[in-house]
């Protein structure tokens, strides 16, 4: 028991290896690399059209690769597809749901598709946590936007899952009901033990939960690190200019620096703690590199709206 | 597979739009027996204005039996309509929804659920011809009572027994059930060629009249390719209702004067139904789900 345990909270739940994903000549998803860790609340943040939905929808094989791989639980989620599904909850972008049936049927319906048997209590305790219990027997044809999306969510807690995956789980929500999902994401990483990977092209939303943040961008990773450290007041998002970047980056790479590097397109960007400014400056004078400019950014989520406003 | 068959014919039957092709069918029929309950006899007379010079026929010409064959003449070209409003609407209405995606990220395969839909759709269309034959036959048996069949063909008459026409019913319907299935199979593959409900239903609406368009044509190079098509087969259920005569002309009991016809009907019908269901498996199999 004690060996399952410690091999379950070290294994990577999510190991997502280069995959890309193009529709045509638009590159979806560009080379993307990242893993999710059990137990843990994983922020997954970029604008909208950023390729956040086409990874979710690879994650649950709903779209096939054009190259990379992934593995759900150690497992290849193309040869173990069934058996990995078992044990995912999901909600992708939009809830759309059936008009037609209530609250308490759409679980009914979905608990079916699940090898283990659903006790009717686990249903109504479902739709009790998302708040839905007193519009148990209605029609979702009567259901705002904020309350199919809490069906969508106890539709993906209804099998008792252990990884849960919430595209933009607090579109159309009230503040109120934006809270009442913050709470339950948390209920379930710290109380429940499930790993939690969460979409949202808002930066405020991720930080109160996540324990961890991969920010994307036109397919490709811009950053990733512990939540707490990326938005760390001390550590500031640097942009360097240069005469020579290429000068620049390969010396900065190559010394103590290197660690700090942000991962874009143009430009050099760092995050690294503010005292450490004048000694990057200095590093790169000392190379040889004439520095034009380093512009501080004040937070990550300067960093963010850049990088979305950029678009 | 049991329980994503169960919750398909659960969605089918709580939709609205599933009891129209029910109602169409009931309110169709229904105003045909009563035309002819009233006008009935005017009609009898019409059809046997050629031949009242030369034959006489005693007893009931306009029975329940002859009903029914008048309402499957009309009917069954126009059900594989009805058949296409559901059939068709089966994948596609799904991703027009948006709940698709739900569905393709449970731990059954897409393989298990395009058969459990199309399985579905075979039982929808299944009841829908049920509901057709006790509508068609056992009340038009009700109202306008049982006698021989008499047919009018395009040059000559048949006659059968009264006591030999059930069973042909029985294989008029079973045959039609395959000319639906074919039909049902058609809008399935339709169905996961496209995200939205309507072009599906209306593509299959359009294959069904341009193929027996070119299945009643009678030009040479349409004549190649009849044979193969589905359409050719799909009315053939009348075979079951020409009988063998004997050398004294009189018709032969329990004999189906083309049962190699027939044969090679369902052959040809059953061939589509794999072909269509198959091609709609890969090409789900293959599809990128972005609904």
């Amino acid at each position: 028991m004690f060996g399952v345990f410690c091999y379950y909270y070290s294994m990577a739940v999510i190991k997502v290896e280069n995959i890309s994903k193009h529709f045509g000549a638009l590159k979806a998803v560009d080379d993307l690399s990242f893993e999710v860790q059990a137990g843990q609340v994983f922020g997954f943040l970029g604008q909208n059209g950023s390729g956040k939905s086409t990874t979710i929808r690879m994650l649950l094989s709903l779209i096939h690769p054009s190259s990379g791989n992934i593995e759900l639980f150690g497992k290849s989620i193309q040869k173990n597809r069934d058996a990995i599904l078992e044990q995912v909850g999901a909600i992708i972008e939009r809830p759309d749901l059936y008009p037609y049936l209530s609250a308490t049927e759409h679980l009914q319906l979905f608990a079916k598709v699940r090898k283990k048997k659903i006790e009717a209590s686990n249903i109504q305790n479902t739709l009790e946590k998302v708040g839905l219990a007193n519009r148990a027997k209605d029609k979702v044809q009567t259901f705002s936007l904020g309350m199919k999306q809490r069906l969508g969510i106890a539709i993906a807690l209804v099998h008792n899952p252990s990884l849960i995956i919430l595209d933009e789980p607090t579109n159309g929500l009230d503040p109120q009901g934006i809270a009442d999902i913050r709470a339950l994401i948390q209920h379930l990483a710290k109380e429940e033990g499930k790993t939690v990977f969460v979409s949202s092209h808002l930066l405020s939303e991720i930080e109160q939960v996540a324990h961890q943040i991969l920010i994307i961008h036109q397919g490709k990773k811009m950053v990733e690190g512990v939540t707490k450290e990326l938005l760390d007041p001390e550590r500031r998002i640097v942009q360097i200019k240069t005469t020579n970047d290429e000068l620049a980056l390969a010396n900065i790479m190559t010394g103590s620096f290197g660690k700090y590097v942000l991962p874009r397109k143009e430009g050099i960007h760092l995050k690294l703690p503010t005292i450490e400014i004048a000694s990057l400056n200095e590093s790169l004078v000392k190379a040889g590199v004439a520095v034009l400019g380093i512009e501080t950014k004040n937070s990550l989520e300067d960093y963010f709206l850049q990088i979305t406003s950029n678009a | 597979m049991w329980s994503l068959i169960q919750i398909e014919l659960y969605k089918i039957f709580r939709r609205p739009r599933t009891y129209i092709a029910f109602g169409a069918i009931a309110a169709l029929i229904v105003v045909i027996q009563l035309g002819l309950k009233i006008d009935g006899d005017a009609y009898a007379g019409f059809l046997m204005k050629d031949i009242n010079d030369t034959l006489t026929v005693d007893g009931k010409v306009l029975n329940g039996y002859l009903i029914c064959y008048i309402l499957l003449q009309l009917l069954l070209v126009h059900v594989p309509l009805l058949v296409a409003l559901i059939a068709a609407d089966m994948i596609s209405g799904e991703a027009n929804l948006g709940t698709l995606r739900l569905l393709f990220s449970t731990p059954f395969s897409r393989t298990h659920w395009v058969l459990a839909k199309f399985i579905a759709a075979s039982i929808y269309t299944i009841l829908l011809l049920i509901w057709l034959a006790f509508l068609a036959l056992f009340v038009s048996m009700w109202i306008f009572g049982t006698d021989d069949l008499f047919l009018m063909k395009s040059n000559y008459v048949v006659l059968i027994e009264q006591s030999d026409v059930l069973w042909r019913y029985v294989g008029a319907f079973v045959f039609a059930s395959f000319s639906l299935l074919t039909v049902t199979s058609l809008g399935f593959l339709m169905s996961s060629l496209s995200s939205n409900s309507i072009g599906p239903i209306v593509g299959t609406m359009s294959a069904i009249v341009f193929f027996t368009i070119l299945s009643t044509l009678n030009i040479p190079l349409f004549n190649l390719v009849k044979p193969y098509l589905f359409t050719t087969h799909m009315n053939n259920w009348k075979e079951f209702f020409d009988i063998k005569v004997n050398l004294d002309n009189e018709a032969i009991r329990g004999s189906i004067l083309n049962i190699a016809k027939i044969k090679t009907s369902l052959m040809v019908l059953t061939l589509h139904i794999i072909l269509f269901v198959t091609a709609s498996v890969i090409i789900i199999k293959k599809k990128d789900i972005l609904s």
